[in-house]
């Protein structure tokens, strides 16, 4: 492996840093209409009459749009495959507004002061309906969020309007009850997570203009160009081949640029008055009105015979969606597909709850997506188990743990919205990575440690899994030209969303191709250029995309070998390439570059195309094992995160740098979840954390050391072995964080996030 | 009501007829189609859009336009020429430091403010000279990596 499993830097690395023109708002041009919405000041409200006329005839303003004035189409922002798994309960704009901060009117104006001005001369009357803020009443509320007869569920997810369930589910195999019934030891606990948010550095936006065809180009910062092309087409009742999506760089996404934002708003503005448009978020847009992490109420119920074989698994949970119902079902179970194979030798699981609206705002894709909540719930209640059989939660863990060529039924039962599918972990080195992190950390050492003064360390683990890409329904495919003097263009709709798959994309190019990477020219995300890609979730786009490069681009291989061998006179079985020359045993040669350029001006005319697709058979997961050390200050509660140590099994690492980052990036994500994001609602349902002063990211004054360290491991079905990094990173601080906090203290805390006054409450319950 | 407002732009005198209280980030932006310095959520709290002003960090997004007047205003458009910027690319290129980029621009003039005033700067110091610029994507230790490069890379320039 000449160009894989080495880190280079990102090839847009110098362009970002130089600040050249690179994202969405960078490439809007000067005369755009500025787009501005109106939101809803009410959690739940009807609207009975909305005067726009005076918004209208202020001077420059070009356009108002409320819910009398555009289509009326029904569909899912979520950005999903289709047929979708989330129900179709949004429209353009509605009558109905569902959480403070919802779309009631949007203006387009000459400039952003007209725009802001325009918006408070909007008279609107609303029908102020109770809202649903407490989601475990939302179930049977007698307000009902989606009262609409057009919300439906495009295949069975048990969508349940009338009750404000969005979707239920639910999956079992042995006899749970009857194994937890002859377990030694049981344990049962509920746990809580929040609605984290995103913060992705860049805000949402979007850009909009009209092309000489008369077709809508949309630029937008999205990880679904293609899904964006479909859904705003869908939701403007116009044809698909009038649209165009772009995505240029990104600002970051973790899942919060899967769904669309502003697109709808930036195609009808442009639709409507044939100029360009932008819309671009406030932060405090950003925090109201995009969406959040999914809220759960967790139990779980976890049983273990006297030589501490975990038996029976029961985890139920209700799962709160906010006012519309993005990727509900979805996110949901993957609290329980991504995390109970984890522990395969169970004799009996069952999983299972409902999804319900709120009046708060949206919950959509987060990374993690599930797995994070999941995993806080399953890796605390492992801790507590391990207790009661007495063993070292670690010893329980390996004694337990899924193991390379294993299974887990889990995998045929549970797939996203769907039926899985059956799969052998091929790779698996969660054995090796628990014993590389324990040596890392000190474990051993630091568990013991003087539990008695005022400030008191503790450690604890936590193990995690995902997965790469949705099996059998995520497809990812790529197209590579050879041009004269022996470049290509490798053209993917793989979507980097600043993670670096362009760049680990062309090292598989490169690698397959047998040439440098520095031969390589990626362009990505273009629905008109580029082929089709699901784009960038589910942890998809290294072993989906990437495996669709790997066979483009030996394919590629053999054309030129075909080409060089006709051009040479002999058989392609003769021929060798070594990436710039192609020789024949006997010592005919031909360079690339003659070659190519041949190819174009002289012999053999023609272009040579590779296009290949890949769709997965199997969604082999990457595994993770994760130990925190924290301090605990008994007298405040206040917990510092000294060290935070993983070992990874990703797979073949593509470019080992990256996936560094990608790695330490979630965990800082996840400690952020832990620790520092708290989310607060007023008692009429508005956020109050909307900004970056109230709502606190960990910055680097807040983390202590991070250590990373990657397993060799090869998997076999993907591109050079990798399996996919971009999610797992983020699953593991809130169990290990909560489980060094017992170790430290003895007291377990089961609700998100981890605030002092919890730890301090807790401790002065326990002196009791 | 609009202002003729004279003040030096990465090295060169410039004049924009604009309201006082524009922001400085969109007269960069719209004016003088500056792309580096980049809203990230328009309260000084993210540092997206850092430069210096007067050899100072300043967050552009909360500075009004007026204020600029006869002031020296760096941005990275300006920064890139030298050598410093040079030094400091690299050694961000090199530790890995660079993901989706929206952050950078303002992390490396944030990062050649601090190492102007503290040109051997401990870890401790840049986590703090950097902590008003934060950064979703890293978890920070590359940056972190990426200053202590440029820090001995470029003794004797800071």
């Amino acid at each position: 492996m000449k160009e894989v499993k080495k880190s280079i830097p990102k090839i847009d690395g110098i362009g970002l840093l130089k600040g050249r023109p690179a994202y969405t708002m960078d490439f809007a041009a000067k005369d755009s209409l500025v787009i501005k919405i109106l939101r809803s000041p009410h959690a739940f409200a009807r609207i009975k009459n909305i005067d726009t006329k005076k918004a209208e005839y202020l001077p420059n303003v070009k356009c108002v749009l409320t819910y009398k004035n555009v289509p009326r189409n029904i569909v899912t922002r979520a950005g999903q495959g289709y047929p979708e798994p989330s129900p179709h309960d949004k429209f353009i704009l509605d009558e109905y507004v569902r959480y403070i901060g919802d779309e009631v009117a949007v203006v387009a104006a000459e400039d952003e002061e007209t725009a802001l001005k325009a918006l408070k001369l909007i008279e609107v009357e609303y029908e102020v309906l109770e809202p649903v803020l407490d989601f475990e009443k939302a179930e049977g509320h007698k307000s009902i969020i989606h009262p609409e007869k057009e919300c439906h569920e495009m295949f069975p997810i048990g969508f349940n309007p009338t009750k404000n369930i969005a979707a239920e589910y639910n999956m079992h195999y042995g006899d749970v009850d009857e194994v937890l019934k002859g377990c030694e030891y049981v344990v049962k606990k509920t746990y809580y997570t929040h609605a984290q948010a995103h913060v992705t550095m860049e805000p949402h936006c979007s850009y909009s203009y009209m092309d000489i065809h008369g077709r809508i180009n949309i630029i937008s910062s999205t990880q679904t160009p293609y899904h964006v092309r479909r859904i705003v087409a869908e939701a403007l009742g116009i044809p698909i081949e009038k649209i165009r999506v772009v995505k240029p760089r990104i600002g970051g996404g973790y899942g919060g640029k899967q769904a669309l934002h502003g697109e709808f708003y930036t195609a009808l503005i442009t639709s409507i008055t044939g100029r360009p448009s932008k819309l671009e978020y406030t932060r405090q847009e950003v925090f109201e009105s995009s969406y959040t992490r999914h809220p759960m109420k967790i139990d779980v119920t976890m049983g273990a015979d006297k030589e501490g074989n975990i038996k029976a698994i029961d985890m139920h949970i209700l799962s709160n969606t906010g006012a519309y119902a993005e990727h509900a079902l979805t996110v949901f179970m993957v609290a329980g597909s991504k995390t109970l194979p984890l522990y395969n030798k169970a004799e009996a699981v069952r999983f299972g709850g409902k999804v319900v609206y709120t009046n708060h705002t949206p919950a959509g894709a987060y990374r993690g997506y599930g797995a994070i909540q999941g995993n806080f719930a399953l890796e605390s209640t492992v801790d507590e188990l391990s207790k009661m059989c007495n063993m070292d939660p670690v010893d329980f863990r390996a004694k337990n743990m899924i193991r390379e060529k294993e299974t887990s039924p889990i995998f045929r039962i549970m797939g996203e919205g769907t039926e899985g599918v059956d799969m052998i972990v091929e790779s698996c080195k969660l054995d090796y990575c628990l014993d590389r992190a324990k040596e890392i950390c000190g474990y051993e050492y630091k568990k013991k440690n003087n539990k008695s003064s005022d400030k008191v360390r503790g450690i604890g683990c936590a193990i995690a899994m995902q997965g790469s890409g949705i099996p059998a329904i995520d497809m990812g495919s790529a197209l590579i030209k050879l041009n004269d003097q022996g470049f290509f263009n490798l053209l993917v709709g793989a979507t980097d969303i600043g993670t670096g798959s362009d760049t680990i994309l062309a090292q598989i190019a490169a690698e397959g191709i047998g040439v440098g990477v520095d031969k390589i020219i990626v362009y990505s995300s273009d629905t008109d250029l580029t082929p089709f890609d699901c784009g960038a979730y589910a942890s998809s786009t290294t072993y989906v995309s990437g495996n669709a490069v790997r066979k483009a681009a030996l394919k590629m291989r053999d054309m030129i070998i075909e080409e060089g061998a006709k051009q040479l006179g002999c058989s392609a079985m003769d021929i060798e390439f070594d990436g710039n020359m192609i020789k024949t045993k006997d010592g005919k040669e031909i360079t690339l570059k003659e070659l190519s350029t041949n190819l174009f001006y002289s012999k053999n005319q023609k272009q040579l195309i590779s296009c290949e697709s890949f769709c997965g058979e199997v969604s082999p997961p990457p595994f993770l094992t994760a130990f925190a050390e924290v301090e605990v200050d008994t007298k405040t509660g206040k917990v510092d995160l000294v060290d935070y140590t993983v070992v990874v099994d990703c797979g073949t690492p593509i470019n080992p740098a990256l996936a560094r980052v990608q790695v330490e990036g979630g965990i800082v994500q996840g400690i952020g979840m832990t620790l520092f994001e708290d989310v607060k609602y007023a008692e009429n349902g508005k956020l109050l954390n909307s900004s970056f002063l109230t709502y606190r990211i960990p910055t680097r004054m807040d983390i202590g050391k991070i250590n990373v360290e990657f397993a060799e491991s090869y998997d076999p079905t993907g591109p050079y072995g990798a399996k996919s990094v971009g999610e797992i990173g983020i699953d593991t601080p809130p169990a290990a964080i909560a489980n060094a906090i017992y170790n430290a203290v003895g007291v377990r805390i089961t609700k998100l996030p981890i605030k002092a006054e919890d730890i301090l409450k807790a401790l002065k319950e326990k002196e009791k | 009501m609009e202002n003729k407002i004279k003040f030096i732009l990465n090295g060169e005198e410039v004049e924009v007829l604009c309201s006082p209280v524009k922001r400085l980030l969109d007269v960069l932006r719209d004016d003088f189609n500056l792309s580096g310095a980049k809203e990230g959520c328009g309260k000084g709290e993210c540092g997206a859009c850092s430069v210096l002003i007067d050899g100072k960090l300043i967050n552009s997004c909360l500075y009004p336009a007026q204020m600029a007047e006869g002031k020296e205003v760096l941005t990275i458009e300006g920064l890139k020429k030298s050598r410093i910027f040079e030094i400091l690319s690299e050694s961000f290129i090199d530790a890995g430091a660079v993901q989706c980029g929206f952050c950078t621009p303002g992390m490396i003039m944030a990062s050649y403010a601090l190492l102007r005033k503290n040109p051997n700067p401990t870890e401790e110091d840049i986590r703090e000279g950097l902590s008003g610029n934060l950064c979703r994507c890293t978890g920070y230790n590359m940056i972190i990596e990426a200053v202590k490069m440029a820090a001995k890379r470029g003794e004797g320039l800071w």
